[in-house]
């Protein structure tokens, strides 16, 4: 491989042979060029999908309460389930450690208003730790905290897109909303990657809502998220202790799917990821497909290589070349051809999908790349792929008898 | 130098097989210069290729330097054919794209002599055969008998035991046949061992031994003229 001569020996048929080198050369890069950006492409697909679970924290866990479907324990069937703050101390007790965040909610259709603009929004109603839930990014100011629950404070942290309604130009931290008649401080502006409707909430303290609306301790919904450290059978079996707990403290038949209903937002993000590494693994076989037929296409052009230089391997051999020096030049021409070509269209294609960036976004395709070990498997893919489109002329070569090969013309 | 004895040789052509070799016996010694001589398809260039080591043979005893060649691998065949054989062939077979000095020096590649020393000897050669000035030429750019001397260059560039000579003047005209059979005259007057294959009795008598070969027999096998003079 280190033979000096050999390498002056390649490059000066290398030189002499300048077209069958570039087609071949062509080939292998336009192989690895369409296999690098499809790849990179099945990888913006994962990227989107990925993209859009991000919104929520993955390892979210919703419970909602409906009516029983069937009597039990002297209740009648169709009674209506009303969670209460109560029911968060007691998850938080029963579960302990498994429990990462938890948040109640509350929905409240309002009409807002600041001086003239006004226009209807929606108000969740929540606990601190929902900030974490929901991944919400506070912009200015600050979120819900722990005070404004235990206080009752009138406060709320508006959606960009509420205070860009309402505030105009206008800065709105410090100001006070109208929400139905009632004035609120605003401390806080955020943003929420999960989209426009998600900047067109308001969120308050949960207390706070409870007081204002009929001084009840009712919540529309619990939610809260699972310690990753358990892992995917931990987060399951988590699921069906919320619903026994609940199911118990309600006194809800053990079969009743509609009376407690557990959500997690981690089956739906298992599935789809799924369904996006599928894709990819599809996009991912389309490539090596190019890549084989670029891999056939130049052991095709060796093999048309080693027919045209029959009569000088003749000749090499009449002057005293062993079969397995033949073998050796024919393939490591082969070799460095590959890989110089093969890399070259490996850096095209990255600079492609570099360009392409995010572009493509409309069509599913988010921040397309390939990462480090895909460069590197490429290129050992490379090298196996220029040796074994030597090797098979290589070894033809060497058996050529140089009596017929110098026959030849 | 080379010994055969009752060699045969056969190729199978479709079902049937043609008998091209049908008993030689031949005797080279050290230092001669001898030639093949018969018209086309007795079988001498059959007989070029088996001493060349670059065919096989069927029956019969081969001898190369006292060694006895049975069923050698391509691997011992491109050795022994380095270390002792020198080939000059009629349409001179010199690499296109390499320069004539490299095209004489690659010999001394496959014997694994470094680069600058295969340049020297090759350079002295090309000195003998007074092609000096042309060495940095393609073979694209010489005449016929430039080229040909730039092969017998080669030939004796790992300075072998025997030259095999394969109708050396077929595509010369005979101003040059002249001078390239004087360039083979000197060689084997340093003591060469010249073995020569051709159908023109001008190069035959400039030999000093004519081996007539007719359909795979020796005719007849005697001293010329020219090696009476000596």
């Amino acid at each position: 491989m280190f033979d000096l001569d050999r390498w002056r020996e390649i490059f000066q048929s290398i030189g002499k042979n300048k077209l069958r080198t570039f087609l071949g050369a062509f080939t292998v890069a336009l192989g690895i060029f369409i296999f690098t950006v499809l790849f990179g492409m099945g990888n913006g697909l994962k990227n989107t999908f990925e993209e859009f679970f991000s919104d929520d924290a993955t390892n979210t866990i919703i419970v909602r309460s409906g009516r029983t479907t069937k009597a039990y324990k002297g209740f009648k069937e169709g009674r209506q389930i009303q969670f209460e703050n109560e029911d968060i101390e007691l998850l938080e007790k029963e579960l302990g450690n498994s429990i990462e965040y938890i948040s109640a909610r509350i929905y409240k259709g309002v009409q807002a208003k600041f001086r003239q603009e006004s226009g209807s929004y929606t108000v969740r109603a929540v606990h601190p730790e929902h900030q974490f839930l929901e991944k919400t990014m506070v912009d200015e100011g600050k979120f819900i905290n722990a005070n404004d629950v235990k206080n009752k404070n009138r406060i709320v942290v508006i959606g960009r897109l509420v205070e860009q309604d309402l505030f105009g130009k206008v800065t709105s931290l410090g100001k006070f909303i109208e929400l139905n008649g009632i004035a609120y401080r605003v401390v806080g502006v955020f943003s929420d990657s999960g989209g426009d409707n998600e900047e067109r909430l308001i969120y308050a303290p949960v207390s706070t809502i409870q007081l204002i609306y009929k001084n009840t301790t009712d919540i529309d919904q619990i939610n809260l998220s699972f310690n990753k450290a358990l892992g995917v059978n931990g987060a399951k079996k988590m699921v069906r202790d919320i619903k026994k707990i609940l199911k118990e403290k309600y006194f809800i038949a053990r079969e009743d799917r509609s009376a407690i209903r557990v959500r997690s937002v981690f089956d739906d993000y298992q599935q789809n990821m799924q369904f996006a590494s599928m894709l990819q693994f599809i996009v991912l076989w389309i490539g090596i497909g190019t890549l084989f037929a670029g891999a056939i296409s130049i052991g095709n052009i060796m093999v048309f290589v080693v027919k045209e230089r029959t009569r000088e391997l003749g000749i090499r051999k009449a002057l005293g070349a062993t079969p397995s020096s033949i073998i050796g030049l024919i393939l490591q021409e082969s070799i460095m051809i590959t890989a110089l070509a093969g890399y070259f269209g490996l850096l095209i294609a990255i600079f492609a999908l570099e360009k392409m960036g995010n572009g493509l976004k409309d069509y599913f395709i988010t921040n397309p790349a390939v990462n480090t070990s895909t460069i590197v498997w490429a290129t050992i893919l490379l090298i196996f792929v220029g040796a074994i489109a030597g090797f098979i002329p290589a070894r033809r070569a060497a058996r050529i008898k140089p009596v017929v090969a110098m026959r030849e013309d | 130098m080379i010994k055969i004895e009752k060699l045969h040789k056969s190729y199978p052509i479709g079902k049937s097989s043609l008998h091209v070799l049908k008993g030689i016996d031949l005797h080279i010694k050290e230092g001669e210069f001898v030639s093949i001589m018969g018209s086309s398809g007795s079988g001498k260039s059959t007989l070029l290729n088996i001493v060349g080591l670059l065919d096989g043979h069927d029956e019969g005893n081969y001898y190369l330097n006292g060694q006895l060649i049975r069923d050698l691998n391509e691997k011992k065949a491109a050795i022994l054919r380095n270390k002792f054989l020198g080939f000059v062939f009629q349409s001179f077979n010199l690499i296109s794209y390499k320069t004539a000095l490299e095209n004489v020096s690659l010999p001394l590649y496959y014997k694994g002599v470094n680069r600058k020393e295969r340049l020297k000897i090759a350079m002295d050669y090309l000195d003998k055969v007074g092609l000096k000035d042309w060495a940095n030429h393609l073979p694209n750019e010489l005449s016929g008998g430039q080229k040909q001397r730039v092969a017998i260059a080669r030939a004796l560039v790992t300075n072998p035991k025997v030259v095999l000579a394969d109708e050396p003047t077929g595509a010369l005209d005979s101003t040059t046949t002249d001078s390239v059979m004087d360039l083979l005259k000197d060689i084997n007057n340093e003591g060469m061992t010249v073995f020569v294959i051709t159908h023109e009795e001008e190069v035959a008598s400039q030999t000093k031994r004519i081996v007539r070969l007719k359909d795979g027999v020796i005719t007849s096998d005697e001293l010329t003229k020219a090696a009476k003079a000596v």
